[in-house]
């Protein structure tokens, strides 16, 4: 989807307005807090992934997403995963049915984290050095490719090994693709007056067409 | 927490709709009181720009500490212990003279959690995710960042789980100081690569 969180390159939003990092607290408001540790524990029954969590905040009008604050987009995107899953209902049926952590197991979750990379499948179809563009894709459903490097061409720089693919992942298929890391030159994306700065972007190879 | 308004005030909206959903998970049995209260007190007290100040200064000091952390930082960086959520997997990139990085997550906020803590707010809002990929000088300007012209400015867009770390440039006249020293002068900022690191006087 290319809705309103795929921000790379829009325009009109103004300056950047940064807190000083001396005075920026951790959080603004107590149900910032909340809703923070919220959708870190429910995340920890098992019920859902990360590409499925980042698609619920995502899956919203443009202008509600953009209006929202950070931890609001948080929230709207928890209420649809809880309702979505049926969370309720089936805890009230089996109250056994989930294992709730526990302020331990919670700590230990935290430090093993959720890591992507798999074992090799196939081998590469890229490697460093190869001329890449990026397919066009009008997806309906979740992507990792921005829309600005969407037809773009740049140049592998790296291969990060097979990793969870998250356009399947969001759907609740767990499946594997190569990821590499590419980069793009500012006047391929931006124009003539770019030059001497690229962007590095992490994109999987379903994303990316071979440049002869 | 900022106190700007009336505490007269009704609570907002939001408050009403987070307080409901704690209530119900609460009740239902879906969380437990003592996990929210452990991940608040881990990325409070616990995970932070602290650790990431740790690996650079550790970096500026030691040389093969530094090679190694370039070559594979994920498991670098997890021999110092700093291992878990959005630090899974870890790419250190190296300012230089010639070469300035910036990290951003034009998508959503991918940051290493691991190494920085939560973000900033500036750097999960519509502007910076919006323009550090397309003027990231103007970007840079606004946190009071001027580079040279020939400067080649990389930008690095989290889209996967990797995440990006900036080694920010060792500033001169820190020659012979002790890793703590240096450890004081690494701020935030320059490890998401918006500000350089200055030399303060007043940190000797």
């Amino acid at each position: 989807m290319n809705d309103g969180h795929d921000l790379g390159g829009r325009q009109g939003f103004g300056s950047v307005n940064a807190e000083p990092e001396s005075e920026e607290p951790l959080f603004h408001a107590e149900w910032e807090r909340r809703i923070f540790a919220l959708t870190l524990a429910t995340g920890m029954l098992g019920q859902w992934n990360i590409d499925e969590s980042r698609h619920a905040r995502e899956r919203q009008h443009p202008a509600d997403y953009l209006k929202h604050s950070y931890y609001e987009n948080w929230l709207v995107g928890l209420e649809k995963l809880l309702a979505e899953k049926d969370l309720v209902a089936r805890i009230e049926q089996d109250a056994q049915c989930f294992r709730v952590p526990d302020a331990a197991a919670a700590r230990k979750i935290l430090r093993t984290g959720g890591p992507t990379l798999l074992p090799d499948a196939t081998e590469p179809r890229f490697c460093s050095g190869d001329r890449v563009r990026v397919a066009r894709c009008q997806r309906v459903s979740h992507t990792r490719a921005p829309t600005y490097v969407q037809g773009a061409s740049g140049t592998v720089v790296d291969h990060h090994g097979t990793h969870i693919y998250p356009d399947q992942n969001a759907t609740g298929q767990r499946a594997g693709a190569h990821l590499y890391c590419v980069r793009f030159e500012g006047t391929e994306l931006w124009g003539s007056e770019s030059s001497s700065q690229s962007v590095y972007v992490d994109l999987w190879e379903p994303y990316l067409e071979e440049i002869r | 927490m900022s106190h700007d308004h009336d505490h007269t005030d009704p609570p907002s909206d939001l408050e009403l709709r987070t307080k409901a959903l704690e209530s119900l998970l609460l009740e239902k049995g879906l969380v437990k009181q003592d996990a929210l209260n452990a991940i608040i007190e881990t990325y409070e007290h616990q995970v932070g720009p602290k650790n990431g100040a740790h690996v650079v200064a550790k970096a500026w000091s030691d040389l093969s500490f530094k090679q190694a952390l370039l070559a594979d930082a994920t498991a670098t960086v997890a021999d110092l212990g700093y291992v878990g959520r959005q630090g899974e997997h870890l790419t250190v990139v190296e300012n230089t003279s010639d070469i300035h990085n910036l990290v951003v997550c034009t998508l959503c906020s991918c940051y290493p959690w691991t190494l920085l803590g939560l973000p900033p707010v500036w750097y999960k809002s519509a502007p910076y995710r919006a323009r550090a990929v397309s003027e990231p000088r103007a970007v840079l300007s606004e946190f009071g960042t001027e580079l040279p012209e020939h400067t080649d400015i990389r930008v690095w867009d989290s889209t996967s789980e990797m995440r990006y770390l900036v080694l920010p440039e060792r500033p001169s006249g820190t020659e012979g100081w002790s890793e703590s020293q240096l450890l004081a002068l690494v701020t935030r900022n320059s490890m998401i690569g918006v500000e350089l690191v200055r030399h303060r006087e007043e940190v000797k």
